[in-house]
């Protein structure tokens, strides 16, 4: 009773605006993590050490005197270098994906620290005029805060139509036919090497530039921020998934609203995570928390499949 | 330019060894020797390991061939990977899964063949033009798929995924069409439904094409030419006016004379 009383509500509506533009900003990184994971058929890891290097890119520049905005495409760029080397590690050397995926991750650690000189660069919204802060939703006069929420929101609206658009092309088109059949896609004269190393690169452009904003929005680079990013955007993405996902196949553009369920999976994920945190769960656990969500949602669809064929195979016992 | 060939398809002196240096080394292709001309539909049989889609995968550039010559209407193609050959080739595949992608669209998965060979780039990916194209070939096939341009291709039996890959492979006429065993996985009357279109679209479209098939009386009864494989070799090679005379027991006196008792096994496969 004692620890219902001492749970205050108003502390978690107060948390939650904070967690929703949480949620907007890796929603960026979701995306990127939902073209390998889903479109490419690849478990790309290189994404713990791709958002760390975004956020250091963007960190370090506007440190040295570039306009925040101006360190977002350079981040998109840094988060393709890693991508591209995951891609050729993969296509060019033979290696397996997932273990591509972990070598560029662990070297990203090194180019990491050797970006930020130390452990952690702060980069204070006081000193400059960042993209994106917690002081905006925290902050301020709720105008001001709307008008923050209305812009993140608008971006990753664009960012969900370009994805679209971009997935209705022809490339586009290739890439998919890559990740859902490949011998398919080479009979049809896709060079499906080239398509992978694309895919990744797209997809760690997205997950660097996440981390360009996330930096700015939690005031500091770190080195240690991309532990578990994986997860967290594959929580996104599964719980999108799972919750929306008959949903949107139902609709004209089902794929733009596949897209925008990443996003809503995201920003769910941040909304619990947040609730979880209210309910006085040691913070020191919650890594635990995120990796517990992911089993369970992958989960999920496979047993569901699997109890319906158990199912469909009594029935035709008895019938047969 | 000079042309190599004046064949629709040469195959010099083909080997491919599977497993080499180990206990499971098997020749493949053990010195295949094929001369197409243009337009010929050969049908292929033999038994199980004979060599027939060993033969079409290397004409596809699956994996590198180990020795040997593949000429494309004067182009050889030997080195090139499997995706630079594409635009030669037609392929349909044994398992209907194979030559279509199962999350896109039907309209998708053609607008994915029509562009073979051609620079992919920042178009759309399904335009209005090739929509209706489209949507007349698949009418064609009388199956009331140009209803469903829109539909997963997943969603569809193995029967429309054979008929629709067979379009994708002939919708930028290519200069030869590969079948492997194409219709082995379909319930019998799908699998003569499919035979139907396949002979249709190769007739329409005057195509060259290779079909393997376990199924003596289809081989006999479809294209104008029959070769038979024995061992990674071609044991046997007809057309014309005696292909048309031959008769499913000649085929198995052929393959009883050329492989003794051993073929008693396969003999009930064939049959």
């Amino acid at each position: 009773m004692e620890y219902f009383l001492a749970l205050n509500p108003m502390a978690l509506l107060r948390a939650w605006p904070g967690s929703i533009a949480q949620g907007l900003i890796w929603g960026i990184m979701a995306l990127g993590v939902y073209i390998t994971f889903r479109l490419l058929d690849f478990a790309d890891l290189t994404v713990d050490g791709s958002i760390a290097t975004g956020a250091a890119v963007s960190v370090m520049l506007i440190r040295g005197g570039m306009s925040p905005v101006a360190t977002l495409p350079l981040a998109f760029l840094a988060g393709m270098a890693a991508g591209l080397v995951t891609g050729l590690l993969n296509t060019a050397l033979g290696i397996p994906g997932i273990l591509a995926s972990i070598l560029t991750q662990l070297s990203l650690y090194s180019i990491n620290l050797v970006i930020l000189g130390k452990a952690n660069q702060p980069v204070s919204v006081d000193n400059y005029p960042l993209v994106a802060s917690l002081r905006y939703v925290t902050a301020g006069s709720v105008s001001s805060r709307l008008l923050f929420f209305a812009g993140l929101t608008l971006f990753l609206l664009a960012l969900v139509a370009i994805l679209y658009w971009y997935f209705g092309t022809e490339i586009g088109h290739a890439i998919r036919a890559t990740g859902c059949n490949p011998n398919m896609a080479r009979a049809q004269g896709i060079n499906t090497n080239f398509i992978k190393v694309l895919a990744l690169m797209l997809s760690n452009g997205l997950v660097g530039l996440c981390g360009a904003f996330y930096a700015q929005f939690q005031g500091a680079a770190d080195i240690q921020m991309g532990r578990g990013a994986i997860v967290i955007g594959l929580a996104a993405v599964i719980i999108g998934e799972v919750l929306l996902g008959k949903f949107a196949a139902k609709r004209k553009f089902a794929f733009a609203y596949t897209l925008l369920s990443v996003v809503l999976g995201s920003i769910l994920y941040y909304m619990v995570y947040q609730f979880v945190l209210w309910l006085k769960m040691p913070s020191d656990y919650m890594k635990l928390f995120s990796a517990c969500v992911v089993a369970v949602f992958l989960a999920i669809p496979y047993l569901r499949e699997k109890n319906a064929q158990k199912k469909a195979q009594k029935k035709g016992v008895v019938q047969g | 330019m000079s042309k190599d060939s004046q064949y629709a398809l040469e195959i010099r002196n083909l080997y491919k060894i599977f497993n080499r240096g180990t206990i499971n080394e098997k020749i493949a292709l053990n010195g295949v020797n094929l001369k197409l001309n243009p337009g010929d539909f050969v049908t292929i049989i033999g038994g199980n390991g004979a060599g027939k889609s060993t033969t079409l995968n290397a004409i596809a550039g699956v994996w590198p061939i180990d020795g040997g010559q593949i000429i494309i209407d004067g182009t050889d193609i030997t080195g090139l990977a499997e995706h630079k050959r594409a635009p030669y080739l037609g392929r349909v595949f044994q398992d209907p899964m194979t030559g279509t992608a199962a999350t896109m669209d039907i309209e998708e998965n053609m607008a994915i063949a029509y562009r073979r060979g051609q620079h992919r780039g920042l178009r759309w990916g399904v335009t209005r033009s090739d929509r209706e194209l489209f949507r007349e070939k698949l009418k064609t096939l009388g199956l009331g798929l140009e209803d469903r341009m829109t539909s997963k291709v997943g969603l569809l039996s193995g029967g429309q995924r054979q008929a629709i890959t067979l379009l994708m492979a002939a919708l930028k006429q290519p200069k030869l069409l590969l079948l492997d065993e194409h219709t082995a996985a379909l319930d019998p009357k799908t699998a003569a439904k499919v035979l139907e279109i396949s002979d249709q679209i190769i007739s329409e479209n005057h195509l060259t094409a290779m079909m393997v098939t376990h199924n003596m009386k289809d081989a006999i009864a479809h294209g104008n030419r029959l070769v038979m494989m024995h061992e990674g070799k071609v044991i046997y090679d007809v057309s014309g006016e005696e292909k048309k005379n031959l008769h499913v027991k000649d085929l198995l006196a052929k393959f009883e004379e050329v492989s003794g008792g051993e073929f008693a096994n396969d003999r009930m496969i064939l049959a």
